[in-house]
Parts: structure tokens; C-alpha cells; sequence
């Protein structure tokens, strides 16, 4: 199973083509909550913790292991039941599949025989071995901030990686996104100049550092623009992707971090799960395989940083119509009380509380909807190893019945947030192919 | 033939509570462990989540967590005389089958025997003289409740038991049971709280001279983390426990307790729907080299273990020694041999009582939901003219509403038409079950060997089950049973159906799935199969968990001690076995 999370890249059809011919194979959504017990591959984390030996190059390769982690580089370099790192994860996009390449050492199929001159200029400006453009499903819009001693330890440790010989399949991509110096015309539009940074504390440096550069949250939480480019002034501020909406992380109190603490931030990426929310979707995998993994200074480091974004403008409120939050109070009690409980407090750390909870309350209800029809499943860490789980409820409410009850979680017990409509429910219940989900019921 | 495996340190046959167990204490000692499971993969989200979960059509009419006795079963008799035949459908016992085993459909109930309870024999003796044990083949165990203590504080917390401590470390305490051995600490979690039906139980057992106390529950009274990090939720009452998986991650299970926790490792790996068909062994049967499996498309495995540990259900368990040739096999008709030796069961006889002018609301339950005396349980009482040994609790058990399994009608209401539909109705809220759950106490007659008949899909011979109550046990549950609609009279009910224990054994109602012994635990090899260090005598590198080990079974539900005999096991392993390989116990 894939799970699109780098699609920036398709901003390059966007931004030189007027019209392309979709070719959509989106993710079955449910994928993500058929997960077998016998997930996370524990060889994957494992591998990411096991002691490096002492040597002359250890402390740069213990460094690379940290900033390939704080990447979360093998979310996309390692298909289903493949080696870590061994690349092959199709990730699908409207314009067709792109296979992720082999990051081991081998030298044939993978970046053995890279020279750290090659790998820096990938890591910069998208420039493959050969001189080809890189597709920006790779994230080299993110990735030119970090430094070049940081790309030359990421590179020593990927090298300490066993080689798999192993060559992913040709990417499948309609015309002419398949032409790789196409990319150069959206680099030249789009391409971020190096952000000039307030000089703050070391830690605040270090934050942006992270967030900006290897983490490149901004792929996901930063709305794009129709050529898939972030939106200038809505840093950080909530986007789309693949059905699900990556919150607001500004310090908006109602939809982003406003009402977290720091000590909120880490605990939240150190286990993926607080008193406030649980990571569902694909912050989950992050938080598995990166997060979770980083050290507690890059972490707080991390926290730090959040916590100084500018709140992002409050929504205008709508009041929700009665007779819909009747029916979701209604619906809430049958279908959702048995974990979140009665008065929505959840069991924290468990299952999440509603009450204030940001994700609810976002301007778009593409996660709720996303998690009420398909269900969620929370990542599993090494601190909290349960990866509990919300199932799909889209067999047994009607798109009606799903609207009312969005409605009323994103209303009840002092929250806000616009109404959910029939249609939005019907849309979601489309895209993730849950059409036929429903039971027939007695009328 | 067989494709040869890797060599691992230990392999785990089975992986449901003690696979689990063992698999977490092996690969937190460093070793590498491989645990086969003949089943499918399964975790709450995708076998039994709050959605779907509650369906008792599915699950418990259908069978949906149980073995499918057309692919695995045994055959069944009642004494050496009669020819046995395949069970080809489950009712007395529902085995489990698949991650998890049966501990995804248990109730929860976590229970610890008595002191006494582990001297059957000597201490039945002792007070009542020999004549007490006389027609019964029952045997002390190797291990004293001070020595599981420990182990069992530990599943406690694995748990995260809800109940009140009687006993802490030998001070009685208000409100627990007073019968039960010294606790180390007190329960993990607070209990379970009353429904109506288990607080008029509870109320008439105290005024009619009896110490009522709340059973202690695998269904969790509030959020919990357990000591491996792994979070369990609050049980929401909601009566689907028992044949049911739990998807709110607030019974006790494998998935919900340990699984999560194993397969973090990386010197683990589970392969489920791998069934194991045998050990294998060296040539002078002294040791074991492995076992060898077929997974789902029938392909053959041989995989190599230093360490070969037996974690399928009992049944399984006994099946897979007697098909391997390991222990002198037991015969019903002879007494001679041990491996299948004093199987026993669970003596049970139920009470249903009805109100006309109360509400119970019984769909308010939960698996351990219950209020229980256990006054008249083990040697609780005096027994020196009653003619028997043993004994049972007393529990106002409301698990639940099944609406199929759990609508009662009153003595005198006929089986089918209007009048049932009208007594339906009405006592579907008017109506619980007490449950008199006792001792099963060994003798000659009974026993597991290969049937010379019948052989499974494998062409292997099946398990063939010998099986009736005691005169003994007849006695004790018939006893109790009296002392149970006592107390239900004293609730003032308006009306009471005993359902008692029904002779000769049937496999067509259910009763309970405890079934116990066959590869007992003893203090020589001359009486017993393992060590108590649940060590093979035969084969030092052969460990059998479960509840085979038993010699015979006690008044309470067996998982809690099954638990905590893997941990002593495990401990054994750990401390001693790993640094000198070998007999454990010096026969």
C-alpha cells in the first residue's frame, strides 16, 4: 500500500499546462487501517535504532543516522514488505506513479557510488547522478536549506546501509510530465530562494532548521497554490493532500497549536499521542519512523519554533443548523460515546478528546470525514506501542448521517467550526471509494 | 521435503496469552524467537472492532474466533467402553483459534487458586483423611501459591486487573475476598461497578452469613498503561465479551495487553497460519531440534530451535506430544502411561432467577461483571460430611444480553408460541444467571490419547477425548447449587431455574471451554509429564504451557494461573536454563 505524501512535484504540470489528462489512482483509503498486526516492520525501526559502532567515522555516520530520521527519508524510499531503504514505493499522484530510487549502498542500483559533490547538488537543486532533473516528489524545494556537512553525514550513513540490489520499477507518468526538463521551467517559477532567518535563540534556529529543511513539513501543512507551489503568507497554515488535511500548526488557539504547550509538541511527536490529539493519517507514519525517533533537544528544538508561528486568522463563525446538531447529538451517543465518552472527553492519550480538539475544527472537515468514513489508526512508538484504532463507520451511516454528526463534534462543547454538508460527506465517501460500503437498511 | 528454516534461539507453537508471554520474556532476554500460529493474523481493528464487534450472530452463532472443527477437531466418549466419535460441531468448549488463541474471547475473569488449592491431595488428607481422595487420581502440584505469587501480580499488571484485594500479604481486607491467599499489592485497578443484578446477589449474600466481594475483572474500571506501555481503555459495559473480541481496548487480551509490545521486537517474528504438525527430535529422543509446520498453501517447514516451547491450546498441546512420541502415552482403560493423564474440565451448574418486580437490565454487563462469594469454594468449608472434596464460587455473572444466547424464560413457561413470546419478553430484563463454577477433580476413566480411528486433514490421528464427572464432582456442584438458589430466595425472586450439571457429560450445551490436564506438572517423572518448571522430563528443551499442566483443576477460571505459570517458566529459562542447558529439576 502507498501513501501519497510527496506530490508537490505535480505542480510541474500545473504550472506549464493549462489542461492535463488526470489520471488518478488514488490510494484506497481503507489501506491504511488494514494494516496487519505484524506492522511496523520491525526490521524498519529497528534498523533506524541499532547501535552504530565505534569508528573513525561514527560519530558523522551516529549524525547522518539523526538528520536521515529527522527526514524521515524511508517513508518514501521503502515499499510494502520491501528492505529499508531499498526504494520502490509507488506513489501515486494525479498525473501517474513515481517509483521512489534505492537509497542502500550498492553501487549499481543504489547511491553506493555517489560522490558527495553529486549528492549535495540532488539535495539542493534537484539534479540526479546523471545531470536529470529530479521529479520535486522528492522534496529538494525543502531540502536546499540544509547544510552541506548535514548532506555529506546523511550520505556517509546511507552508505552504511546494506546494500540491496534492487531496481524500482520505471515511473508511469502521462505526457509530457514524463519529460524530465519540464521540471526545469517549474524550478525556475517556483523554486524558493534560501529564507533569510531572524537570528534567535540557537534552539529557535534549530527548530526552523528542522521544520524547514529535512522535515519539510511545509509539504504537507502548507497550502499550495493550483500550480501545487506554496501559498505566499499561509506558512504552516493547514493544506490538503490525498484526502486529508494537515492541520493548522500556527498558534491559532481554535484549529493550531494556540492551546498546546511545548511539552504538548514533543510528547505528541515522541508518541503520537497527547492529552489533546492522537496522529492519524499520515502524520502517524511520520511520527513512526521519524519523529519518534529523533532525539528530545531536536524535538523541543522543534516545539520551540512551533510555538512562535503567528496565529492564523480566526474563521468566521456559522451557526449550525438545530435540527442537524439534534441528529448528531443523537448519532454521537449511538456511534461514538463508547470511546470518546458521553461528554466527549475521550480517554486521553487513548482515544482523543473532542472538546476543544483543533483537528475538529479545522476550516476544511476533510480529516474528519476522512477518519469517520475510513476510519483512523494511531501510529505506534516505541514509548506507547498500541496502535489504537477508529474504525470506518462508513458501512453503517448515511452520507446525512456522517454531515450531522461532523456537524455536531465540530459545534458541541464550545468548539467551532462551519457546518458539514450531505455533499461533502458523499464527496469524501467518493474519493476513498467507500461508495459501496454502505448496508441497505430497513426502511 | 520440508524447507529448513533459519535456526532461531526458541520457537513458540501457538501465539495466543502464553505464547505472548514467552515470546516477551525470551526476546527481552536477547533471544531470537519465531512463534507459529495456525491461525489467521488478527488485531482489534480488523477482527473485531466497536462497528461490527457486537453481532452475536457472527461471532458466537457462527463462530467466528473459533476452530473450525471441519478442518481440526477430536473425537469424544464418555468411558473406555464406548467407541468415540468426531465432535463435528463445537458446543461444550469453543477453542479459539488464530493471534490471540482463546484469550480474544474470554471473559476476562482473573482468578488465583487457593493456597490449598495447589496441595489437593496432601491436604485433603490431612483433614479428611484417605478415604476423601479415594476413586480420584488427584496430585499436589510442584509449585506453592507463594511461588506464583509473583507471576501472578505480574499478568495482574499486564492486565490491569480491576478488583479489591481481600488479602495484602495476609491482613484481611474489607470488601475483597477473605478466602483468598496473601496479595503482594493490591489490584491494579479499581472493580467494576454494580448493575443491579450483581447488588441484590450481593446485598443477600451478606445478610444470609456469606462474604460477597466483586469478581476480579480483565474488563478495566477506567483508562490504564500497563508496565510493557501499552494503554488499555475503559470498558463501557457494553455485554459482548465472552465469544466476542473487545475493540474498545478494555478486556484484557493478547491484542490488547502484549501483542502490540512483541511485535515491536526485532529478534521476534510471528508467522501465523503455520500449523505445526510435530517436534522433531535427535535420534536418542532426548532432545528436541525444532518442529516442522505446513503453512496455508501446504507447504512443509522444518524450523530449528535451541529452545521448543508448546503454547496451543491444552487439547493442542497434548495432541502435539502424543503425535510426536514424547512421554509414555496415557490409557484411560489402564491408568498406565502420563501424557494425557488426569484430564479434567470445569464443573459447572448455572441458576437463572427472575423477578416480577424488578429491572435487572442484564444488556448492561460485562465478562467479569459480577458480584461472587467464595464461601463454599476449594476447602472454604468444612467438607467432613458432605461426601465430597472441592467446591465452587457463587457469582451473579452478568456478562451481558445476548438476545439469542441470554433470553430466559421461568420454570412452567412452555418452549415455543405465545406464551414463551409473552415470558420472553417480559423476563429478557427481569432475568440474570448465577454461576456455580467448580472443581474438576481427576480420575481413572478419563483421559486424551489418538483416537485408532479417526485421523485429522493432516492424516494425522485425531486427539481422542475420554471424558465424565466424577461421582465426586456430581456430589460438590450439586451442593453448591443448593447453597446458590438459597441465596437466590433470598433476593426474593419471584421465580428460579435451576440449570444443573447434567450427567453423563454432553458436548452439545456449552459450559465452559477450561479444559486442563493432560501434560501435568508434578514433582518426578513417575507422576507427571513436566517439571515445574513446565520443563518436559523427557525432553530438556521441551517447555509445555497452558493449562495441560495442571493436575487437576481448582474452582476458578484457569487463564491467571496459566499465566503465571509461564512466567515462572520464563524466569527459569532466563535465570538458569540459559546459562546451563539441561534438566531443570534433577529427577
Amino acid at each position: 500500500m502507498t501513501l501519497s505524501r510527496r506530490w508537490l512535484w505535480a505542480a510541474l504540470l500545473a504550472g506549464t499546462l493549462l489542461v492535463a489528462v488526470v489520471v488518478v489512482t488514488w490510494l484506497d483509503a481503507m489501506a491504511a487501517v488494514r494494516d496487519t498486526p505484524g506492522d511496523p516492520p520491525p526490521a524498519l525501526v529497528a534498523l533506524l535504532l541499532r547501535p552504530i559502532a565505534d569508528g573513525p567515522n561514527a560519530e558523522v555516520i551516529r549524525r547522518g543516522r539523526a538528520l536521515t530520521v529527522a527526514g524521515d527519508c524511508v517513508g518514501c524510499h521503502t515499499r510494502a514488505d520491501g528492505l529499508p531503504f531499498a526504494g520502490g514505493l509507488g506513489i501515486k499522484t494525479p498525473f501517474g506513479v513515481i517509483f521512489s530510487p534505492n537509497l542502500t549502498g550498492d553501487r549499481a542500483t543504489g547511491i553506493g557510488a555517489w560522490t558527495a559533490d553529486e549528492f549535495a547538488r540532488a539535495m539542493a537543486h534537484g539534479i540526479g547522478r546523471g545531470g536529470e532533473h529530479l521529479y520535486p516528489a522528492f522534496p529538494y524545494t525543502y531540502f536546499r536549506t540544509v547544510t552541506r556537512g548535514d548532506d555529506d553525514a546523511i550520505l556517509a550513513y546511507l552508505k552504511t546501509l546494506p546494500p540491496v540490489r534492487y531496481t524500482p520499477p520505471a515511473n508511469r507518468l502521462v505526457f509530457p510530465v514524463s519529460l524530465r526538463p519540464a521540471i526545469a521551467l517549474w524550478n525556475a517559477a517556483f523554486l524558493p530562494s534560501a529564507a533569510v532567518r531572524p537570528n534567535r535563540s540557537p534552539e529557535w534556529n534549530r527548530g526552523a532548521y528542522l521544520v524547514d529543511g529535512l522535515g519539510h513539513c511545509g509539504v504537507c501543512h502548507t497550502p499550495k497554490t493550483v500550480a501545487l507551489s506554496d501559498k505566499a503568507g499561509e506558512y504552516l497554515r493547514g493544506g490538503k493532500l490525498d484526502h486529508w488535511l494537515a492541520p493548522d500548526l500556527t498558534g491559532n488557539p481554535r484549529t493550531g497549536l494556540g492551546r498546546w504547550s511545548a511539552t504538548d509538541i514533543v510528547e505528541y511527536l515522541r508518541t503520537a499521542r497527547n492529552a489533546r490529539a492522537n496522529a492519524a493519517g499520515p502524520m502517524a507514519e511520520v511520527v513512526t519512523y521519524s519523529t519518534a525517533l529523533m532525539s528530545d533537544a531536536d524535538l523541543a528544538s522543534i516545539a520551540a519554533y512551533l510555538k512562535t508561528l503567528p496565529a492564523s486568522p480566526e474563521a468566521v463563525a456559522v451557526a449550525p443548523d438545530a435540527g442537524a446538531m439534534r441528529r448528531g447529538a443523537a448519532i454521537y451517543v449511538d456511534a461514538c460515546a463508547s470511546c470518546h465518552l458521553a461528554d466527549g472527553r475521550g480517554q486521553p492519550r487513548l482515544f482523543p478528546p473532542l472538546p476543544g480538539n483543533a483537528g475538529l475544527q479545522q476550516a476544511s472537515s476533510t480529516t474528519l470525514l476522512h477518519v469517520i468514513l475510513a476510519g483512523a489508526r494511531t501510529g505506534p512508538t516505541p514509548a506507547r506501542p498500541t496502535a489504537t484504532t477508529m474504525p470506518s463507520f462508513a458501512w453503517k451511516l448515511t452520507d446525512g448521517e456522517v454531515a450531522d454528526v461532523s456537524t455536531y463534534v465540530r459545534n458541541a462543547w464550545g468548539n467551532r467550526a462551519a457546518p458539514v454538508g450531505g455533499d461533502d460527506a458523499r464527496a469524501m465517501r467518493r474519493a476513498l471509494r467507500l461508495t459501496d460500503a454502505i448496508l441497505p437498511r430497513p426502511r | 521435503m520440508a524447507q529448513r528454516m533459519k535456526p532461531v534461539d526458541a520457537v513458540i507453537v501457538g501465539f495466543g496469552w502464553t505464547g505472548a508471554i514467552m515470546a516477551q520474556q525470551l526476546c527481552d532476554a536477547g533471544l531470537s524467537v519465531v512463534a507459529l500460529e495456525r491461525g489467521a493474523a488478527q488485531d482489534t481493528s480488523t477482527g473485531f472492532a466497536t462497528t461490527f464487534d457486537q453481532d452475536e450472530l457472527r461471532y458466537m452463532w457462527r463462530h467466528k474466533l473459533f476452530q473450525n472443527v471441519a478442518h481440526s477437531t477430536l473425537t469424544i466418549r464418555n468411558n473406555p467402553g464406548q467407541t468415540a466419535l468426531p465432535m463435528r460441531h463445537l458446543g461444550a468448549f469453543l477453542l479459539g483459534t488464530g493471534v490471540g488463541g482463546s484469550g480474544v474471547h474470554w471473559n476476562g475473569q482473573i482468578w488465583r487458586a487457593l493456597p490449598s488449592d495447589f496441595r489437593t491431595r496432601s491436604h485433603n488428607i490431612e483433614r479428611y483423611g484417605a478415604a476423601s481422595v479415594e476413586g480420584l487420581t488427584v496430585q499436589d502440584w510442584p509449585v506453592s501459591y507463594a511461588d506464583l505469587e509473583p507471576h501472578y501480580n505480574t499478568f495482574d499488571l499486564l492486565c490491569g486487573t480491576s478488583g479489591k484485594a481481600g488479602n495484602l500479604g495476609g491482613a484481611t481486607q474489607p470488601g475483597g475476598n477473605p478466602f483468598e491467599g496473601p496479595r503482594s499489592a493490591e489490584f491494579p485497578n479499581p472493580p467494576l461497578t454494580y448493575t443491579y443484578g450483581p447488588a441484590l446477589f450481593a446485598d443477600a449474600a451478606a445478610r444470609t452469613g456469606h462474604h460477597p466481594f466483586p469478581h476480579p475483572a480483565g474488563n478495566l474500571s477506567r483508562p490504564y498503561t500497563n508496565p510493557l506501555g501499552i494503554q488499555m481503555g475503559q470498558c463501557t459495559y457494553c455485554g459482548f465479551c465472552e465469544k466476542f473480541g473487545c475493540g474498545n481496548y478494555s478486556k484484557a487480551s493478547p491484542q490488547a495487553s502484549i501483542i502490540p509490545y512483541v511485535l515491536t521486537k526485532p529478534n521476534f517474528v510471528l508467522r501465523s497460519e503455520s500449523e505445526v504438525l510435530r517436534v522433531e527430535r535427535t535420534p536418542d529422543g532426548k532432545r528436541a531440534t525444532g518442529v516442522t509446520y505446513v503453512d496455508s498453501s501446504g507447504a512443509e517447514f522444518f524450523q530449528p530451535a535451541d529452545i521448543v516451547v508448546l503454547a496451543a491450546y491444552q487439547l493442542h498441546n497434548v495432541h502435539l506430544m502424543l503425535l510426536s512420541g514424547i512421554g509414555p502415552p496415557y490409557d484411560p482403560a489402564t491408568g498406565k502411561g502420563l501424557v494425557g493423564k488426569n484430564y479434567c474440565y470445569q464443573t459447572m451448574a448455572n441458576i437463572e432467577v427472575f423477578f416480577d418486580d424488578k429491572l435487572i437490565n442484564p444488556f448492561i454487563g460485562a465478562g467479569s461483571h459480577a458480584s461472587v462469594i467464595d464461601d463454599y469454594n476449594g476447602d472454604n468449608f468444612d467438607h467432613s460430611r458432605l461426601g465430597f472434596i472441592g467446591g465452587a464460587y457463587i457469582a451473579a455473572l452478568v456478562t451481558g444480553g445476548r438476545p439469542i444466547e441470554m433470553t430466559r424464560t421461568p420454570p412452567g413457561v412452555p418452549a415455543w408460541g405465545l406464551d414463551w413470546k409473552r415470558a420472553a419478553a417480559k423476563y429478557y430484563r427481569r432475568s440474570f444467571n448465577l454461576s456455580v463454577h467448580g472443581s474438576s477433580y481427576a480420575q481413572r476413566g478419563n483421559g486424551l490419547d489418538l483416537d485408532p480411528t479417526y485421523r485429522d486433514q493432516f492424516g494425522r490421528p485425531m486427539l481422542r477425548m475420554t471424558f465424565d464427572f466424577s461421582p465426586n464432582d456430581v456430589k460438590m456442584s450439586n451442593y453448591c447449587a443448593d447453597r446458590a438458589i438459597e441465596i437466590a430466595h433470598a433476593m426474593g425472586v419471584s421465580a428460579v431455574k435451576p440449570k444443573r450439571l447434567k450427567t453423563p457429560f454432553d458436548i452439545v450445551p456449552y459450559q465452559t471451554t477450561h479444559t486442563i490436564g493432560g501434560t501435568m506438572m508434578g514433582a518426578t517423572p513417575a507422576d507427571s509429564v513436566c517439571n515445574r518448571y513446565s520443563q518436559s522430563w523427557d525432553v530438556s528443551n521441551l517447555f509445555v504451557t497452558g493449562a495441560g499442566l495442571f493436575p487437576q483443576n481448582f474452582g476458578y477460571n484457569p487463564t491467571a494461573t496459566v499465566a503465571a505459570l509461564a512466567y515462572l517458566s520464563a524466569e527459569a529459562i532466563k535465570t538458569r536454563y540459559l546459562k546451563a542447558p539441561g534438566a531443570l529439576v534433577t529427577a
